[in-house]
């Protein structure tokens, strides 16, 4: 990996930092009805309105006022919820590590589905298993997260009563009782990206079985286990890499209906919670949070690829 | 264009997508006339239902006819759909062309920003839209269509950028037309072929983020019987009536099943590879 590789993806995620800031910025600061009258209410007093803008620094030119919040950002303050009174960073960094926590499980799990899944499709290409796969993860793609958490909690909490239905404990409390209250939600959110993940696992390895060295292996008279393992699947994983850190933007977003089915406490809930409370501050910190997530996850995705496979030198 | 459908309709995916979306699209048109009840009318006696002779598909917790709302719905969750589609495809397919046809400083500028709004999750962009704009099925329309457009745009643009190269644009540029008639008149209708296939594609995503926004109630609002709606409706009452989720939940999964395939089956077909 070259440094000018490394400088110029760093310069491309704070970039990509920048403008996520402003467009949250943005989109919540035009907001019809300002802070201050969301504050007071209706009938609050010019006198007093004008008061409240002053405290909260509304009266400042926009510019300004980016650049207050950016640099609050920076140094860990999103300001005070308009919602409870109290500062918002600690609420959402609390939320943040249980999401992630969710988020974790959900990858490990899914890979540990998808992967076997992709491969046996590929190699048993075009026969049942092949075809099952595929009918499988057509079916995967096409369920909303609050369709498959609503037939997983019908099912595994309601008729069957295997699990909690909703509900969160902390890790460091219980260890045993927490994870079963993630069992629901790391199901949901993985079943689109097994769906997905599957496939991609399945095409790249179909086209890395009809390259040249894949046959020079087999001529050389290696098992058919190591042609596929070694050479095969080693070559088809790299590619995934960066797909399985493309979806976890979209894993995100599962997080956030997830954790609103499961009243789990984590940064997606805490979004919907203040965005039905209009509460500005509180919804600039879990976007900005989450989006800042899902570009440092690339960046390291990013690395990652190219730290494993020299082929990789973008100029 | 008939070749490219016998191809089409030659491969399973396409063949089944392409009936999928026939009917579901002609239940849009026609559902409120097959609808057996009126959607709103209830009937206090009659509440969870299951399946039965009178009511196809069983009765809501207010006795309404779920196949009816279901019908009534289509046109609530598909046209919905259809339109933030083709809002977020028309809005990229001009983005990305245009700045293939900039080329050089002006396209890296444009798609490095591009790369930078898709780091911000489809939903949550299409939440902080709703949250701008209010809560209503028009509004997460637009927050969609605003969440598709930077995706549409970089496929668009990785289309552009060989367009770009036709010797048909070169004469153009040569010729002197205006920027807005090289990206309007001769590459646009050039790129619409792979436009299509990604919208296609999608459509079934959009049916998805549609009924997810009103489930979190920002979308569509009650009584309208849109499909996500009815899910989180019918979840208080799960324990009387399974049968209230699993209809609505069955018919978006099956309108994404049948845009999925759909789009799959036209990709290989524009495509042929093997």
């Amino acid at each position: 990996m070259s440094l000018s590789y490394l400088l110029k993806r760093c310069g491309l995620t704070l970039y990509t930092l920048v403008i996520v800031s402003l467009i949250v910025f943005a989109v919540t600061q035009v907001l019809p009805g300002d802070a201050a009258t969301m504050l007071l209410g209706e009938n609050a007093t010019p006198a007093a309105l004008a008061a409240v803008r002053e405290r909260l620094g509304l009266d400042a030119p926009i510019w300004v006022q980016f650049g207050h919040w950016l640099m609050g950002a920076l140094h860990g303050d999103f300001g005070t919820s308009l919602r409870t009174g109290e500062p918002v960073a600690p609420v959402m960094i609390e939320a943040l590590g249980r999401s992630l926590l969710l988020a974790a499980l959900a990858i490990g799990f899914m890979l540990s589905i998808a992967v076997p899944l992709g491969v046996l499709a590929a190699v048993r290409r075009g026969r049942l298993a092949d075809v099952l796969v595929g009918l499988v993860s057509y079916v995967g793609v096409s369920l909303p997260e609050f369709v498959t958490a609503t037939i997983f909690g019908l099912v595994l909490a309601d008729a069957l009563q295997w699990l909690p239905a909703t509900g969160y404990v902390p890790l460091a409390e219980h260890p045993g009782r927490s994870l079963v209250h993630l069992v629901l939600p790391v199901l949901t959110v993985s079943v689109i990206l097994i769906a997905h993940v599957s496939r991609m696992v399945r095409s790249e390895l179909v086209d890395v079985l009809h390259t040249d060295y894949i046959r020079a292996a087999r001529l050389k008279g290696l098992s058919a286990r190591t042609v596929l393992l070694k050479h095969g699947l080693r070559n088809a994983l790299l590619p995934t890499i960066t797909i399985v850190a493309l979806d976890v933007g979209y894993l995100l977003g599962g997080v956030i209906v997830v954790e609103e089915i499961f009243a789990l406490p984590g940064i997606g809930r805490q979004l919907i919670v203040a965005i039905e409370a209009r509460d500005l501050p509180a919804i600039q910190a879990g976007a900005l949070i989450m989006a800042a997530t899902y570009s440092i996850v690339n960046f390291m995705a990013d690395l990652a690829y190219a730290w494993l496979d020299k082929r990789i030198q973008y100029d | 264009m008939t070749e490219l459908i016998r191809r089409l309709l030659r491969t399973p995916q396409g063949a089944l997508g392409m009936a999928i979306v026939a009917l579901v699209l002609l239940l849009v048109l026609a559902g409120p006339l097959a609808a057996p009840h009126d959607p709103d009318t209830m009937a206090p006696l009659a509440r969870y239902k299951g399946p039965g002779l009178v009511y196809w598909l069983g009765t809501d917790q207010y006795g309404r006819d779920i196949l009816s709302r279901l019908l009534y719905g289509a046109r609530a969750t598909v046209i919905m759909a259809l339109l933030a589609t083709a809002l977020g495809s028309v809005a990229g397919a001009i983005i990305g062309t245009f700045s293939a046809f900039l080329g050089g400083r002006g396209d890296e500028a444009i798609m490095r920003t591009i790369d930078a709004i898709m780091s911000i999750p489809s939903l949550l962009f299409a939440l902080l839209i709703v949250n701008l704009l209010g809560k209503s099925s028009l509004d997460a329309v637009l927050a969609i269509g605003v969440a598709f457009a930077p995706g549409m745009a970089r496929v668009t643009r990785s289309v552009a950028l060989t367009v770009r190269k036709q010797d048909y644009v070169q004469a153009a540029i040569a010729r002197g037309e205006s920027g807005s008639h090289v990206v309007f008149r001769e590459m646009l209708p050039n790129v619409v072929a792979p436009v299509i296939v990604e919208a296609t594609l999608r459509v079934a995503f959009a049916v998805m983020l549609f009924a997810t926004l009103s489930f979190l109630g920002l979308g569509a609002q009650p009584p309208a019987p849109e499909w996500g709606l009815m899910v989180a409706e019918a979840r208080r009452f799960m324990h009387l009536s399974p049968w209230m989720i699993l209809w609505p939940s069955v018919a978006i999964a099956l309108v994404a099943i049948g845009f999925n395939l759909l789009g799959d089956g036209l990709r290989d077909a524009l495509n042929p590879r093997t």
